[in-house]
């Protein structure tokens, strides 16, 4: 009750300090000589009354305080509690406490760190900051107060989905919103160097850090998201273009365009208006998605309260942002100076503007995939569904050229460049094209794009492998994000030719045999937890090779609610998981047995940290 | 770097040498783009409900009476609608979906041509 | 890049793009079928619940009668719910009851019934659920009225009384 109290008071300050920090940077930018301490402090002020509120949430949520409404709902006492804490933001309100506790965190970080711009433009982006931070602070009071009180006080709370307690998502929301929300401060840095028209190369220096940050949280975030997914929704998929993935794709997308702009920005004072467009878009497309999961206007797996009310909030704040960016946009920015050369066909400077044209193709392919069904309902009132099939389709043959340009590209140099050594350019993708049509050949897989898609993502790999001991001038950062990229394609493409499964139904105690695979149901085993009963099955699996291996998949009924989840049983080695998977049959005395064997999953993860690792390297590399 | 590659193609061998039987590709690949209406965003494959149970047995007599792809997927869309299939075909309500990315991509392609490769 | 599109231009597909959402929002996001379309009885064939002869679907309904088929079983709570609602309407009207029991076994469907009573005129059996989906179901519970060998309407879901005074009505 005291948390509740002091939490929601907290808020409350928090949003005054907002407004106070309007007034103060008002005051301070007509004599930007100086940066005013007192805004320092305010800012620090506010991290700290979002934080005393966060704290004060998860203090409610350990204590099972259920006069609080939001832990009424999400908690149980009977948690563990880890789940518990997660659980803070595992739901609506909380979440949207994280939100502003990491806007809050990055400004003041963001003043802190910033020293080599001037104090005009670090007001103003305190200011544009602000705009945002005060538009979730009204947001979380008026629409989704996580403090709200319950009287009378319930005994008990109705408990956190199962699915949601899961140790990889217990840490995904937060990465993930680091991710979404670090490109806030690139939103509203951009605009304050647009209304200073200080788009340079200098400032582009200064930005690369916040969108390396912002992109190596979301990367991470998805990866986690992804790995959740694959273990705990039971049926060994991995990615599912379901629109709660896709928005946070897009994003990444937009990020990673914007990270291979911002390079060529670095060097030359060019394509100034792309950079503002794409920085705008990145914070846009965070906030849409947002939008889109938050108010429940699209069909998904995964589930979140929805609340027509919040959606319309989000929705006019969403517009009210794009609107004063387009407006600063159109304004304030000139665009650079008319005397810039048109690019040499082959440089460096052509080879980004073609990543940044596919990247583009492939955001509008996202996006309008995920969007389309909404607005075909609305105007036709015809619903549609957009699945897999289609992005695969549309995506596929584009990630062809890519592929083999993120392979050349980078050893082109700036302005005017040759491509040395295409001998071995070209001996490699011979050998690369030799080598898929080998083993798709040999696996009976005649189908031609996958041959020259495996070839381009060889070329890709060869290619980068070789830069890792011999390039003269190296790029670690950018060679191993590559070079991850090439990995993750194959893996997926392996694991998608080459997955195999049986799907069965069994009783205790019979055996399953085809060809080369026994599956024995040995028992079945009954465990009680603190949170839920589950039943073990005991499979034993013997390979044609006469390995075998014991497996115990369970089914899990929480208590707190009561659902039923399947947690599959996975063993993981450097080549393959194998993945089983039991599920009760209505009214039946089998089980329904799903055994799986997937080539190359751990790979996939692999790759992602990869890519990953490449962005870290950048952001800690001293500039030359 | 040939040998790794040498090690990897063998190891291929070693592990995936079942082929996989055709009718069960392509249950599997239908029933991949099914959705499942029960647990909306689910393919039938990948969802163990009732009504997708019931779905996957169905798809298998129909592949057993022989029908191609193609008459399944219209036999699903007449008892459920447009919106079973993952696959949204080309037709009068997806030519947007389904050209407008396509002619962003041209777009994208003649703005950067004419300012930055042709510019004189 | 962009710059050269009329700012104008942009805020007017903004603005569509508001409304769109804004519209939307309103809408529903769980899909549910258009339970007003007519049309045939599709061509299925069935077995009997206590003889297990096979039966075609037109051997089934009549034409020119009125049916109502309702899709149960006995493991599905709001079967049971809706249950007394079936028994009431088969004593008040005339009206053919058609019961289809979806994935379930002999014995439980006949506890059941034997509990409950039994409105059903004729009972098939749908051990494996693919004639509920033949028919265009989507679960149990689930009802169809069925007339001229046409469905006329179709309720997914437990029936309730204000369904039933609606099938009460379209008979007469």
């Amino acid at each position: 009750m005291i948390y509740s109290l002091i939490g929601n008071y907290s808020l409350i300050l928090g949003l005054i300090t907002g407004l106070i920090l309007f007034y103060l940077s008002f005051k301070n930018f007509q004599n930007p000589k100086l940066l005013n301490s007192q805004i320092l402090s305010f800012t620090f002020f506010q991290l700290f009354f979002v934080l005393v509120s966060f704290i004060c949430l998860i203090l409610s949520f350990v204590v099972s305080d259920f006069s609080n409404e939001t832990v009424f709902n999400n908690s149980h006492t009977t948690k563990p509690l880890f789940y518990k804490i997660s659980g803070t933001w595992g739901n609506h309100e909380g979440s949207l406490l994280l939100w502003l506790l990491v806007l809050t965190l990055f400004i003041y970080i963001f003043l802190l760190k910033t020293k080599n711009q001037s104090v005009k433009y670090k007001i103003l982006t305190l200011v544009f900051q602000q705009i945002i931070i005060v538009g979730f602070f009204v947001f979380l009071i008026k629409t989704s107060n996580p403090f709200n009180y319950l009287f009378p006080i319930p005994a008990e709370g109705l408990g956190l989905n199962p699915i949601l307690q899961d140790p990889a998502l217990a840490i995904h929301p937060p990465i993930l919103y680091l991710g979404y929300v670090g490109s806030s401060i690139i939103f509203s840095s951009v605009l304050a160097a647009s209304c200073l028209k200080i788009v340079n190369s200098s400032w582009a220096i200064h930005i690369k850090k916040w969108i390396l940050t912002s992109w190596i949280f979301l990367t991470l975030g998805i990866l986690l998201g992804s790995i959740w997914a694959y273990y705990e929704l039971g049926w060994g998929g991995f990615w599912f273009w379901d629109p709660v993935e896709n928005v946070s794709l897009m994003p990444w997308i937009a990020l990673t365009t914007l990270l291979h702009c911002i390079l060529v920005l670095e060097r030359k004072s060019i394509l100034t208006s792309w950079v503002v467009i794409l920085s705008i878009a990145t914070f846009t497309l965070s906030m849409c998605g947002t939008f889109l999961v938050r108010s429940g206007i699209l069909n998904s797996v995964h589930t979140f309260a929805n609340d027509p009310e919040r959606g319309l909030f989000i929705l006019i704040f969403l517009f009210i942002l794009i609107f004063l960016s387009l407006c600063i946009f159109f304004f304030f920015h000139k665009d650079e100076n008319k005397k810039f050369q048109s690019f040499f066909w082959l440089s460096k400077e052509t080879s980004i503007l073609i990543n940044n044209w596919f990247m583009m193709y492939f955001l509008s392919v996202v996006l309008i995939g995920t969007v389309y069904p909404i607005f075909l309902d609305v105007i036709t009132s015809e619903k549609i569904s957009v699945g897999p099939p289609f992005y695969h389709k549309l995506m596929l043959p584009f990630l062809i050229p890519f592929l083999l340009m993120m392979a050349i590209g980078p050893r082109l140099k700036w302005i005017k460049s040759k491509l040395d050594n295409k001998i071995y350019l070209i001996s490699l993708l011979s050998i690369s094209i030799l080598f898929s049509f080998l083993i798709l050949n040999f696996f009976n897989q005649k189908i031609l794009i996958n041959t020259v898609l495996i070839s381009s993502g060889l070329y890709l790999f060869f290619i980068t492998l070789r830069d890792f001991f011999i390039s003269k001038n190296k790029n670690l950062s950018q060679n191993f994000a590559h070079f991850g990229f090439s990995l993750l394609i194959l893996s997926i493409l392996f694991n998608n030719l080459f997955s195999s499964e049986i799907i069965t139904n069994l009783k205790v105690g019979e055996t399953f045999e085809n060809g080369d695979t026994k599956i024995i149901f040995k028992s079945i085993n009954q465990k009680k937890e603190k949170n839920y009963n589950s039943i073990i099955a005991n499979f034993k699996i013997q390979n044609s090779n006469g390995k075998k291996d014991e497996f115990f998949p369970e089914l899990r009924i929480y208590n707190q609610p009561v659902i039923a989840t399947s947690e599959a049983d996975i063993k993981t080695t450097i080549m393959q998981d194998k993945f089983i998977v039991i599920n009760l049959v209505q009214n039946q005395d089998f089980f329904n047995v799903r055994y799986q064997v997937k080539p190359l999953m751990v790979w996939i993860w692999l790759s992602v940290l990869l890519i990953a690792s490449g962005g870290l390297i950048s952001f800690l590399k001293k500039r030359l | 770097m040939k040998i790794l590659n040498i090690i990897l193609l063998i190891s291929y061998i070693i592990f995936f040498n079942n082929a996989l039987a055709e009718e069960q590709d392509k249950k599997n690949k239908i029933t991949k783009n099914l959705r499942c209406l029960i647990c909306q965003g689910q393919s039938i494959y990948d969802s163990d409900s009732e009504f997708a149970n019931s779905l996957k047995i169905l798809v298998d007599k129909k592949i057993e009476e022989g029908l191609t792809d193609d008459q399944i997927y219209q036999y699903f869309k007449d008892k459920y609608g447009d919106w079973i299939l993952y696959d949204p075909g080309l037709n009068k309500n997806t030519y947007i979906l389904w050209l407008l990315p396509l002619l962003l991509f041209l777009v994208g392609g003649a703005i950067i041509y004419k300012n930055f490769i042709a510019k004189k | 890049m962009k710059k050269k599109l009329p700012p104008f231009i942009l805020t007017l597909v903004l603005g569509v793009i508001f409304i769109i959402f804004y519209k939307g929002l309103g809408d529903t996001n769980i899909y549910m079928p258009e339970n007003t379309k007519h049309y045939d009885v599709p061509v299925f064939n069935t077995k009997e619940f206590n003889s297990n002869i096979n039966f075609s679907s037109s051997e089934i309904f009549e034409l020119d009668k009125t049916y109502l088929l309702n899709i149960w079983s006995s493991w599905c709570v709001p079967c049971r719910q809706e249950h007394p609602l079936l028994m009431n309407l088969k004593k008040s009207e005339e009206i053919n009851i058609v019961g289809l029991n979806y994935k379930d076994n002999k014995k439980n469907a006949e506890n059941f019934l034997k509990e409950l009573g039994n409105p059903y005129n004729k009972i098939f059996t749908d051990l494996d659920g693919t004639t509920a989906i033949e028919l265009g179901a989507y679960g149990v519970p689930e009802s169809f009225l069925i007339h001229n060998n046409r469905i006329i309407k179709k309720y997914i879901g437990p029936l309730n009384k204000q369904v039933i005074n609606e099938i009460k009505k379209t008979i007469k």
